[in-house]
């Protein structure tokens, strides 16, 4: 689609714009201010970023975040790659209705049902809550993201290249390996970045699944919200919200240079054959 | 592709989900049908691995329909459930009134715009949903940034009460689940060709009335899509009405945490997992209709 | 000699009850659920043949190519390779290569990485790899582009990529899925004489698929061409299109009129058809039919000669010139017969201008010579 841009258009895309980011811009600035009062602006300070290093709790909880996002992710990962395969490749087998539905249901499944049944079922195999508990939970959601996002390059992807593979003496799992896994990188990549962000957010499912000891960070700072708005909350989101965006803003850097450079590769290969 | 890739391919994934996805259902299901015990866990029978098949037999029998009876009489759950639906309807609604505007636009952006303004619409939904919750409480507070800009414009007298009230619930889910609503539809709109448009117009449409019978008619899967992506998970949510709303919203994902974290009634937040589920069945199955049809027409 | 075609060949090991086939197909029976995509078709493919699939999308050409490499099982029936049953042996293990329609050329490996890969797979020492490759890239001509990435191409480059890659393992056998169908008409006209001399230097055979006639018949020995799982007519290029064996390939090869008729008589060596289509009809056949039995003639329309007279000898009729259409070349005529019929000719321009040209609505005559078609009993 295209067209003329109208100012209705304009309008719409600016106030759009306005509504997602002006939240957060403010939770930033505020990170910055002097006061204990939010929302009272008393000039710039940076004294909420130097109280955080001195919270041992807050650290803690954000250090198990991150070791639990990063377990998660990556057995998602596999996990949901394979998944991904299974629904692309596989158009017959046994119970494959059953299987879509599980892939797809957990995307828009309630947190709270989602982490009530987990927690009921470690408990009826008499498994303690912990660390391990919400990794697992972790996975078992964000598997079904990663599969999602694998899956949408897996359907364009030329099942004759590891046809050809085979064909010049690649053995399945080789050629699998050698062409295909390399071929849809990118998408492995971008399910795994979702699988880490997802369960760097989550909440819910933590509250339900986490025990003593694996209080993960958004718990943490869940249970100070409660107490109130405080600007060291601001000054941790703030450095959340950093780090993601500086993880986006590199990968799509990253992304629209190669673009650039395939395009104008494609242009001198156009240009030599004419 | 070989046999033992295939099976290994199909069985890892499936087995997981089945373990970790379907079971639990299961054993929800089950403990929705106990009874409330003071103990640990806090329900009554229990499954009791030693006891193998006959045990299993006998924990089936000891069914209990108590527990849904209790959520039929107590007009709290039953109001619970309605005001779920409502303010899940409702905002839903808001959202694709904000969002579909918002996806026309950037789809007639022009070529070399859309990426940046379709990154723009990612970007929150990379960052942490509590903090997007959490940074609207210092601007609805009595004493927040929206009632500040108010009175320092004279629109108001004195502070508007906005936090811990429904009006709050509301903006909450269509600030947090825009990007749901936008991704959708502007996918379906940035692939429809303008020719059609033009076309339209060439057989003489008005601009408007192309819009309405062909921009309209075709984004309306993504329409479709975005609107069960908002409305199946506000149905369930919990952090926003807690965090936002007040002690008089009520939503079901709330009364559950509730129920489960402050009462310890495991039972109950069984029953009421399983009748939030049966309410949304609907939804979700069209959801994933929606997506096998998306999956499909990619091939 | 009279012969079919104006090609005399030193190459017809067909025609040679004492050869051996390379390749034979014998009763392959394939489905896909319900669906027959081959149906009990036997054929034979001999060493150095350059042997063509031909017919429509969906009639099964690819998927008798993709048994060949493995990629399906026929559900009855054997491949034979050079006698041997290929029966479950998969396609990683076949001596055979394929060159895919979308060529596959792996997008994350640079041209030579692309070339190597099946060497590497065999476990080709380290530097007879780099002299294959290279060797590989010289005959077609890429040495130069040896380190570009395959989207660095343009598409005549991507199909020589392809090509390199599928024969640098020096298969005795090589099979190609419409392997000039992504390349525009001009290309893909000079890559066909490439591919013919690429043939003859490496000693190699060749099965191709494709629809298009032209491309068939340019290259191939023979050619097979299919239609719904069977195959219809196996010939030279001549023989499939001067003495087609049905209705289907007289029609699928080239523009052809049919007269429908009844056959009056046989005597030495003539068909008598009379009244097709409001005139009658002598045709050169030493087959015996049966008097009365329903035929068509078909013949081509560069064999119809036109004229403002009627001529001498010969099968003719009268009619109306109804289009006409200047090509450069040849210019295509429709004559609508007095009977109805639309018939179409066509005539090679030899000279630049023509004197007093045939016109539209003028009345002309149609003519044939007896041996100028052939007759066609289904």
């Amino acid at each position: 689609m295209s067209g003329r841009w109208t100012r209705f258009n304009i309008t719409s895309v600016v106030l759009g714009f306005a509504f997602l980011y002006l939240p957060i811009v403010l939770l930033v600035i505020f990170s910055f201010n002097e006061s204990r009062l939010v929302t009272v602006w008393a000039g710039f300070s940076t004294k909420w970023y130097r109280e955080l290093f001195n919270n041992q709790g807050l650290i803690n909880a954000a250090w198990v975040t991150l070791r639990v996002a990063f377990l998660s992710a990556s057995i998602a990962t596999v996990l949901g790659t394979l998944a991904a395969l299974a629904l692309v490749r596989y158009t017959r087998f046994n119970g494959r209705t059953l299987f879509t539905g599980m892939v797809y249901a957990p995307l828009v499944m309630p947190e709270v049902i989602t982490g009530l049944s987990l927690l009921l079922l470690f408990v009826a195999i008499g498994f303690d809550r912990g660390f391990w508990t919400v990794t697992l939970a972790h996975i078992t959601f964000s598997l079904c993201f990663v599969a999602v996002v694998v899956q949408s390059r897996l359907v364009n992807f030329d099942m004759s290249l590891e046809e050809a593979a085979q064909d010049l003496g690649c053995p399945p799992f080789q050629a699998f390996y050698k062409i295909t896994l390399p071929v849809i990188l990118p998408a492995v990549l971008s399910g795994w970045m979702l699988a880490f962000t997802l369960s760097l957010d989550d909440l819910v499912i933590a509250s339900f699944n986490s025990g003593p000891g694996a209080t993960t960070l958004p718990m943490k700072i869940y249970s100070q919200v409660r107490l109130g708005v405080t600007p060291e909350i601001n000054a941790v989101c703030t450095i959340l919200i950093g780090i993601v965006a500086i993880g986006v803003l590199i990968a799509a850097v990253a992304n629209k240079r190669r673009a650039v450079r395939r395009r104008r590769d494609e242009q001198t290969a156009f240009d030599e054959f004419a | 592709m070989g046999n033992a890739f295939r099976r290994i391919t199909i069985f890892i994934p499936y087995f997981w989900l089945l373990v970790f996805f379907l079971l639990p259902f299961l054993i929800v299901f089950r403990i929705s049908l106990s009874i409330l015990e003071y103990g640990s866990p806090p329900y009554v029978p229990q499954f009791d691995l030693s006891a193998g098949w006959s045990g299993f037999w006998d924990n089936l029998r000891l069914l209990n329909f108590e527990n849904y009876q209790f959520l039929a009489t107590d007009a709290l759950y039953r109001n619970a459930y309605i005001s779920s639906l409502t303010i899940a309807f409702f905002s839903t609604l808001m959202t694709l009134a904000i969002g579909f505007p918002l996806a026309y636009g950037m789809a007639r952006a022009s070529e070399g715009l859309r990426p940046i303004l379709l990154m723009l619409v990612i970007l929150p939904f990379w960052t942490s949903f509590l903090i997007r919750v959490y940074a609207w409480i210092g601007i609805l507070k009595p004493e927040g940034l929206l009632n500040q800009l108010l009175l320092w414009l004279g629109v108001i007298d004195a502070p508007l009460t906005i936090l811990n009230t429904n009006t709050a619930v509301y903006i909450g889910i269509v600030y947090s689940y825009l990007p749901f609503m936008v991704l959708p539809i502007y996918a379906t709109l940035e692939k429809l060709d303008y020719a059609l448009i033009e076309a339209a117009q060439d057989l003489g449409c008005t601009a408007l009335a192309a819009f309405w019978k062909v921009t309209l008619r075709l984004s309306v899967p993504g329409i479709a899509a975005g609107c069960l992506l908002v409305f199946i998970p506000a149905v369930g949510e919990f952090v926003i009405p807690d965090l936002l709303g007040g002690s008089r919203t009520l939503m079901i994902g709330k009364v559950l945490w509730t129920e489960f974290f402050n009462n310890g009634d495991w039972t109950i937040s069984s029953a009421l997992a399983m009748v939030l589920l049966t309410v949304l069945v609907v939804p979700i199955v069209l959801f994933q209709n929606a997506q096998a049809k998306a999956t499909e027409r990619q091939k | 000699m009279k012969s079919l075609g104006n090609v005399r060949r030193s190459y017809a090991p067909w025609e040679d009850p004492e050869a051996k086939p390379y390749i034979r197909f014998d009763k392959i029976t394939k489905r896909f659920g319900d669906f027959i995509a081959i149906q009990d078709l036997s054929l034979d493919v001999y060493e150095r043949e350059f042997f063509s699939l031909l017919g429509p999308s969906g009639c099964g050409k690819t998927t008798l190519l993709r048994m060949l490499a493995g990629f399906e099982e026929p559900t009855s029936g054997e491949i034979y390779l050079d006698g041997q049953p290929l029966k479950g042996v998969p396609p990683y293990k076949r001596p055979v290569n394929m060159m895919f329609q979308s060529y596959a050329l792996f997008p994350h490996m640079s041209v030579e990485a692309n070339v190597a890969f099946g060497l590497r797979q065999e476990g080709m020492a380290r530097a007879d790899i780099k002299e294959r490759v290279e060797q590989m890239l010289k005959l077609v001509k890429l040495e130069r582009f040896a380190k570009r990435k395959p989207h660095q191409l343009s598409g005549g480059q991507r199909q020589r990529v392809a090509l390199a890659r599928s024969v640098a393992k020096r298969p005795k056998l090589l099979l190609l899925d419409e392997p000039l169908g992504a390349l525009d008409k001009k290309l893909r006209e000079e890559t066909q004489f490439e591919l013919m001399d690429l043939q003859q230097e490496l000693g190699l055979t060749f099965i191709i698929v494709t629809h298009d006639q032209d491309e068939a018949m340019t290259m191939s020995d023979r050619i097979a061409v299919m239609d719904a799982g069977v195959v219809s007519q196996i010939g030279t290029p001549a023989e499939v299109y001067e003495a087609p064996n049905s209705r289907y390939v007289a029609d699928f090869i080239g523009s052809v009129n049919l007269f429908e008729g009844t056959v009056a008589g046989t005597a030495n060596g003539t068909v008598r058809l009379a009244g097709p289509d409001g005139f009658d009809i002598e045709v050169a056949d030493d087959r015996d039919f049966a008097t009365g039995s329903q035929v068509a003639l078909a013949i081509r329309p560069e064999k119809i000669t036109l004229s403002r007279h009627r001529p001498e000898s010969g099968n003719a009729a009268s009619g109306e010139a109804w289009e006409i259409a200047y090509m450069g070349d040849v210019t295509n005529y429709i004559v609508k017969l007095d009977g109805g019929k639309m018939v179409r000719a066509s005539t090679l321009n030899r000279q630049r201008s023509v004197d007093n040209p045939i016109g539209y609505d003028e009345q002309i005559w149609i003519s044939f010579a007896p041996d100028g078609g052939s007759l066609l009993d289904e």
